[in-house]
């Protein structure tokens, strides 16, 4: 059995099996159906879903929703997430499991709202002051912004952050036949709560893992929450111990624990001459190209990052080894390829696929870029 | 964390309050802590969202739930809360400043009539930042960006959020006092309620412009702006109403998802990707998607991608389809192996792809339209010359794909009918086309 749907659809069927209850969005193309699917089908599963005023509204209904208990979800494009900015500094200050979604279209500003880009690769990762880290996730097809979608709620909870997932136009709007069994259902894990008895300590040094657990406000515990640098008792401090603690452990908590969140598809060929590093709607032109190489003779390994921050940057050196050349396709004028060259330090040639026009990279390109064609 | 104190929601282990003598700031938490004992509310199911500026630094001082965010966005982690829960008790504390900044999300939470009371700390500027002018800061006051006085005129507060729907709003001072009974009239309100208390920041405002305790209320009346209750007016809360609507749905199941089964066979070896150039309002993308249903009832491989204009009422519409008995990675269509043009509005749009076409391809053309650029083989469709009801443009689409299968054996036709979804005279009619469109000589 096959189904005719589409990313938007994807996403929004998971969100509901990872027991989303909150959703508060903005117009805006084209991740509007994520917003008129959820709109219409939480209140139906006892959840609710509201459109803001505003993307700023939207962002900080959520983070209010999570903090009395709520499993909460968006969807924008580009220009949403530029609104969003500073609030995701808040999400990440607090510690708040929230899913944002975003349907990246062509930019920069209103750019072309039906044109489909990857230009927010590095914005997603470094859009609100302070540079700490995000989790973001980069379904490759339909079937995959089902599943990354169940994911990005399950590391959304085991790290207590902000976690995006980074889709497209192509990819939320276009329709693709997709065998049900590739609505691969991969389990959410429970919100980590706080004994509902005791002493509550809402950000406490040593929390096991890293991350504290939550209390609801409104539950048994009294909770305080803020956009300040705080104490382990969440009250605003100045004191340099305290600060460096807080800060360090925002950090570490995502970066020592890269292995639970690097996610790849390795389709690797020993002695291989060429690597190509894609995500995204890319991904599929990329593995096209593969295949017609590997047709033609050449020695090819692919490498897809479903979760391209923090960059898996093991798997990419191991993918990596013994190549000659790294093709990094991407919509975009080579954010990811930086990410790549870093991780390489100079051991093999980087070389970007790159388009900015708003049509989609050929297999083509791909293989004419390599020399393989 | 520190225990609740019989008598009081304050936590005598953080007191004093940090605020500068003769502020006001203290004397509205004193009063609001008196409304909240007198209102007997259960501090674990209160939250305290306060703004940013002097304001921002109550919470810390209540033994309640405790949410310190963003400048101005106060109300709207308010609204997150009160609707995720809509049982609590949710009280703003924001300044004149976050009434400015945050002034959207004001009266969108009056229009919601979304169950939270906001408490404005209303000293005429920004005291946290160095006496800057406010949106409520009297016309010819100086302040620090304001050294020539005041040329903006004041927002009425109280006024804006009364006339886009809260349903309790007050204004009233520091020294007013009856300002704690006013506070549990506000907290009583299911709805949204506002109250405006002025107060004197002794930093900054109050000596710049010799503001005291008697010329508070000179300067609300100079304004127009007098103090009391001002609107009271009870409506359905937002959060309560939306899940009586929910509820009153009944059981309605979210999507599912709808899988199709392949009862058919296609005579597809490699794929085959197609262009579907129409207009808005003639059916365009629906026989498209049946097409593409009729595929995957075939045991193909399909992807479909539409473009039309933001205005969907009008201009062009293009599908591109493609179907193949294999998996589709690459889902572009940059040069189509049939393109089928039925309108000029599509046919202006597909232009460039249609000279890109190769030799070997095929282009359908509805035979009113102007000639075309390509090297592919073009068949005319004489569309306009049917008979009755196969004449009108909506069918045209379905009417060129019923040609093609008999031309192309793709897929059956049956495989086709069968995926035109919907009863009535309209499917009935839609399906009939398809054999119309076999049958075109």
């Amino acid at each position: 059995m096959r189904e005719f749907i589409d990313g938007a659809e994807a996403i929004s069927r998971a969100a509901i099996r990872a027991g989303c209850n909150f959703f508060a969005g903005y117009p805006i193309t084209p991740a509007t159906p994520i917003l008129l699917h959820l709109t219409r089908d939480l209140p139906r599963v006892g959840g609710v879903a509201i459109q803001a005023e505003d993307e700023i509204a939207a962002m900080g209904m959520r983070i209010g929703a999570a903090m009395a208990g709520s499993r909460v979800m968006t969807a924008t494009s580009g220009p949403g997430i530029s609104l969003y900015s500073e609030n995701i500094g808040l999400a990440i200050m607090g510690e708040v499991p929230m899913v944002i979604v975003d349907a990246q279209r062509m930019g920069p500003a209103t750019g072309a709202a039906t044109t489909t880009a990857q230009g927010d690769v590095q914005f997603l990762r470094w859009g609100t002051s302070g540079g700490y880290p995000v989790i973001v996730l980069s379904p490759w097809s339909v079937a995959s912004c089902f599943t990354l979608t169940l994911r990005a709620f399950d590391l959304a909870e085991r790290f207590r952050t902000p976690v995006f997932l980074a889709t497209d136009k192509e990819m939320v709007l276009g329709r693709t036949t997709v065998p049900v069994e590739d609505l691969v259902e991969i389990p959410v894990r429970e919100r980590r709560m706080a004994p509902p008895d005791g002493t509550f300590i809402p950000y406490p040094e040593d929390a096991p893992l890293g991350v504290p657990e939550m209390a609801v406000m409104g539950g048994p515990h009294i909770v305080r929450f803020t956009t300040s640098s705080h104490d382990a008792r969440g009250h605003l401090t100045k004191a340099p111990a305290a600060v460096g603690a807080l800060n360090e452990r925002l950090t570490r908590k995502i970066e020592d624990h890269l292995e639970e969140i690097e996610w790849v598809r390795e389709d690797l060929e020993p002695d291989a001459d060429t690597l190509v590093v894609s995500y995204g709607t890319t991904a599929r032109a990329s593995r096209e190209a593969v295949e017609a190489a590997r047709g033609a003779g050449h020695r090819v390994s692919h490498l897809i990052v479903e979760s391209i921050w923090p960059v898996p940057e093991a798997a990419i050196l191991r993918a990596a080894e013994g190549v000659q050349q790294v093709l990094v396709p991407e919509l975009n004028t080579g954010q990811y390829r930086r990410e790549v060259e870093r991780v390489m330090g100079g051991q093999a040639a980087v070389v970007g696929v790159n388009r900015v026009d708003g049509e989609l990279i050929t297999p083509l390109e791909i293989l004419e870029a390599g020399g393989l064609s | 964390m520190t225990k609740p104190t019989p008598g009081t929601f304050l936590d005598p282990e953080t007191l004093p309050f940090p605020f500068c003598p003769g502020c006001g700031h203290g004397t509205i938490l004193e009063k609001l802590d008196e409304a909240l004992v007198r209102r007997g509310s259960d501090p674990k199911r209160l939250v305290i969202v306060t703004d940013i500026g002097c304001a921002g630094l109550s919470d810390r001082h209540f033994t309640t739930n405790a949410f310190h965010g963003l400048h101005g966005r106060s109300v709207t982690y308010a609204t997150g809360l009160k609707l995720a829960d809509p049982g609590l008790d949710v009280v703003v504390l924001m300044g004149d400043g976050g009434c400015g900044i945050g002034g959207h999300h004001l009266i969108n939470a009056a229009r919601r009539n979304i169950g939270i009371t906001v408490i404005v700390f209303n000293n005429l500027n920004y005291g946290m930042t160095g006496g800057e002018h406010s949106v409520s800061t009297p016309p010819g006051a100086i302040t620090a960006t304001t050294p020539l006085g005041q040329l903006e005129r004041p927002m009425d507060i109280c006024a804006t959020v009364g006339v886009n729907g809260a349903s309790f709003v007050a204004r009233s001072s520091t020294f007013e006092p009856d300002l704690a009974d006013v506070f549990v009239q506000a907290l009583e309100n299911p709805g949204f309620s506002l109250v405006d208390t002025w107060e004197l920041c002794t930093a900054y405002f109050a000596p710049a412009n010799r503001l005291n305790r008697s010329a508070i209320g000179e300067v609300q009346e100079a304004l127009g702006m007098p103090g009391g209750v001002l609107h009271h007016a009870p409506r359905g809360e937002y959060a309560a109403t939306y899940r009586e609507s929910a509820a009153s749905q009944g059981r309605l199941a979210p999507r599912q998802g709808s899988p199709l089964e392949s009862t058919y066979g296609h005579q597809l070896e490699a794929p085959i990707r197609l262009l579907l150039a129409g207009a808005a309002g003639k059916k365009t993308v629906s026989a498209a998607g049946a097409l593409a249903r009729a595929g995957i009832r075939s045991g193909l491989f399909v992807t479909q991608r539409d473009d039309y204009p933001v205005t969907v009422k009008t201009g062009h519409v293009l599908s591109q389809l493609i179907l193949s008995p294999r998996e589709i990675l690459y889902s572009g269509v940059p040069t189509p192996d049939v393109a089928i043009v039925l309108f000029p509005e599509g046919l202006a749009k597909a232009r460039g792809n249609l000279a890109a076409m190769a030799p070997g391809a095929t282009v359908y053309l509805e035979s009113s339209l102007p000639e075309i650029e390509t090297r592919a083989s073009v068949i005319p469709l004489d569309l306009q010359g049917l008979p009755g009801w196969e004449r009108k443009k909506e069918f045209w689409a379905l009417i060129a794909l019923g040609r093609l299968l008999r031309d192309t054996p793709i897929l059956s036709l049956e495989a086709l009918v069968e995926s035109i979804g919907g009863e009535g005279d309209l499917a009935q009619r839609q399906r009939g086309a398809v054999g119309a469109g076999a049958s075109l000589t």
